[in-house]
């Protein structure tokens, strides 16, 4: 949409009306040699605001039945992280361990490594640290053997919680790597 | 300062309607600019100013209803910046409205310790309003105000914005925000995410005006979209993506409909948190293509990658300052995260904050120099403002729900957050003295606010 100059409007009608105020008579200045008052009357200024196009919309996500089982009842164990960390601990190494047999078992599989934080980190700060949680088991599982270009990662931050619940226990589920089979 | 009465000018044939019984009187117009300001009554006091209904000089109902609501909401953009103290509609509602803008009962008005009134009267013209303003002082009766605007009957919320935002100027030389937009993203429309994994809502990308009113969803992808940023022009709006399977930033023209990825994520390459320089020139945002968050910069056409940090740690949450040479960020580099900041091209990195745990800045607009960021406090967060010119820090919020993502106004004196006070995420206005609080969204969760120019 257009947006016309603005045009100011010499308007400065006789508001006080009523008589009561005398128009003031006062000596002024000459005017300047163009003024407004001399310009043919202007139109009223336009207002208008532009209104959104939403953008198109672009193919999100995978559809198969075939992998919502497997993740359904998912061979994968899920990795878990201490408070505002993101390195793998002893107990964690031997989760990836398990994982990892199973990924060198089923050859074709893509997994997606998720990572996925509580909710006391603030929003923004959490997408950070869902990268390194994920990043952190993708480069244990790549040290174990396998291949990288199998392991995709990806950071949700505390935008998906596997527990919506606000006690210690709860945060200490949602403070994972989560593995997601994206391709068979 | 000149004050000098005009008298009035008939200008257009809407004046001419509206001046038909009081044909103007005959000395020859003068030229000068008329600087009346309106001022209070003494002691330093905010001018008083009343906002009756705009007179309808149509009697169909959509002229009468328009006229209602453009007084109710300038009364409420007028309020807002708290420059004018505004008079209670219901104390003049026994005051009978004009016939014209030129049949004012001064005398009413005095009584009531009126320092200023604006007066209006819209009209239907085809498919538009055409709206007259008046703001008159009283004790002169002298006009400091005149104009008559034309545009879509669709919305007469904006002949409102549009009318407070130049009195603003005009009487306090200051900048409204009337006519700027909050953008958010928000999962209220209850879709879920295709995908492996099922029941995760998606969010996408909405906006709405300063007040609440008109929310709009932007984005239509079914997929997770955050943390809009309003390019300085207010045409563009950059957000963190996951279309395409990996976070990407996408910076799309939402007026045209058009959009592009200048980070140029993939697989391998995520992109996060986009923040413009004040000129609109780059884009700020965190990233993993080394292998561990840190900050990057990168021109709004994709050319000109540049790292700005290089620590093992999260550093994160970009925000640029006013002049565009230093940015603010977090980082978890010396334990918790904290507020640091170093020169636009990554030098001079410093700490700022020494708290529990401080998290995403965000930079005032001048006339201000402050950071405004959620600190740890309790189970959530508080908003906190850190002033560089006394290098002090005040909270603006105290611990109802927690408050995160505090996004300034382009003129400084107010912020957006995302609260849990209410449940839900909600979106929230507040001045930045603390005072003033506003609630703008109320329909699903709604989070990672920021407020256009």
């Amino acid at each position: 949409m257009k947006r016309v100059a603005i045009l100011m409007i010499v308007l400065m009608a006789a508001a006080a009306c009523g008589g009561k105020k005398p128009p003031v008579a006062k000596p002024t200045t000459p005017p300047p040699a163009d003024t407004s008052a001399n310009r043919p009357p202007e139109p009223p200024t336009p207002v208008s605001e532009p209104q959104p196009v939403p953008v198109e919309p672009s193919a999100a996500g995978i559809d198969s039945r075939d992998l919502d089982e497997i993740n359904k009842n998912s061979p994968f164990q899920p990795l878990f992280f201490g408070y505002d960390q993101s390195e793998v601990s002893p107990e964690g190494q031997q989760v990836l361990n398990a994982n990892a047999e199973i990924m060198k078992k089923f050859a074709t599989w893509v997994i997606t490594i998720e990572g996925h934080a509580d909710e006391r980190g603030t929003a923004e700060y959490n997408l950070a640290l869902g990268e390194r949680r994920a990043l952190a088991a993708r480069n244990y599982l790549v040290s174990l053997g396998v291949p990288a270009n199998r392991l995709r990662t990806v950071s949700y931050g505390k935008e998906f919680p596997f527990d919506p619940g606000h006690t210690e226990e709860a945060y200490a589920k949602n403070r994972r790597a989560h593995f997601v089979v994206t391709s068979k | 300062m000149n004050k000098t009465f005009l008298a009035s000018l008939l200008t257009t044939a809407a004046v001419g309607v509206l001046m038909a019984q009081n044909p103007p009187a005959q000395p020859p117009p003068q030229q000068d600019i008329v600087t009346t300001k309106i001022t209070g009554s003494g002691g330093g006091l905010p001018p008083k100013l009343a906002v009756p209904d705009f007179i309808a000089l149509n009697s169909d109902a959509e002229t009468a209803a328009a006229a209602k609501l453009v007084g109710q909401v300038l009364w409420d953009d007028l309020n807002f910046e708290r420059e004018f103290y505004l008079i209670s509609r219901d104390t003049y509602r026994t005051i009978p409205p004009p016939s014209s803008l030129a049949d004012v009962p001064l005398d009413r008005w005095k009584e009531l310790g009126t320092d200023g009134l604006v007066i209006g009267s819209v009209r239907k013209n085809g498919n538009d309003l055409v709206v007259q303003v008046r703001l008159i002082e009283i004790t002169s009766g002298r006009s400091a105000f005149a104009k008559e605007y034309s545009g879509a009957a669709s919305n007469p919320r904006f002949f409102a914005h549009t009318i407070s935002d130049e009195i603003h100027q005009g009487q306090r030389n200051l900048r409204g925000v009337a006519r700027t937009k909050l953008a958010f993203a928000s999962n209220r429309s209850g879709d879920t995410l295709k995908g492996p994994v099922d029941m995760r809502g998606v969010q996408n990308i909405y906006m709405a005006d300063y007040d609440g009113a008109n929310q709009r969803r932007i984005t239509v992808a079914r997929t997770l979209e955050l943390a809009p940023a309003w390019s300085p022009d207010a045409k563009s709006l950059a957000y963190t993506s996951y279309a395409s399977g990996f976070p990407d930033i996408i910076v799309a023209e939402i007026y045209q409909g058009r959009n592009n990825r200048p980070a140029r994520g993939s697989d391998r390459v995520h992109n996060f948190l986009p923040a413009w320089s004040p000129d609109g020139s780059k884009l700020a945002f965190m990233s993993q293509r080394d292998g561990n968050p840190e900050i990057y910069v990168v021109n709004r056409d994709g050319s000109g990658l540049l790292r700005l940090t290089n620590h093992p740690e999260n550093d994160v949450t970009p925000t640029w300052s006013p002049t565009g040479n230093q940015i603010a960020f977090t980082s978890n580099r010396t334990g918790r995260p904290q507020i640091w900041m170093m020169n636009a091209d990554g030098s001079g990195q410093q700490q700022i904050t020494r708290e529990t745990w401080c998290d995403r800045p965000t930079w005032s607009p001048a006339p201000f120099n402050e950071i405004a960021y959620a600190s740890q406090a309790g189970g959530g967060y508080d908003i906190k403002i850190f002033d560089f010119a006394t290098r002090s820090v005040r909270s603006i919020t105290n611990g109802e729900g927690s408050n995160e993502s505090p996004a300034f106004a382009p003129n400084g004196r107010h912020l957006a957050f995302a609260s849990s006070r209410a449940g839900k995420y909600q979106i929230f206005t507040i001045d930045r003295t603390g005072e003033n609080l506003r609630q703008i969204t109320k329909t699903g969760d709604n989070r990672y606010p920021n407020w256009s120019n």
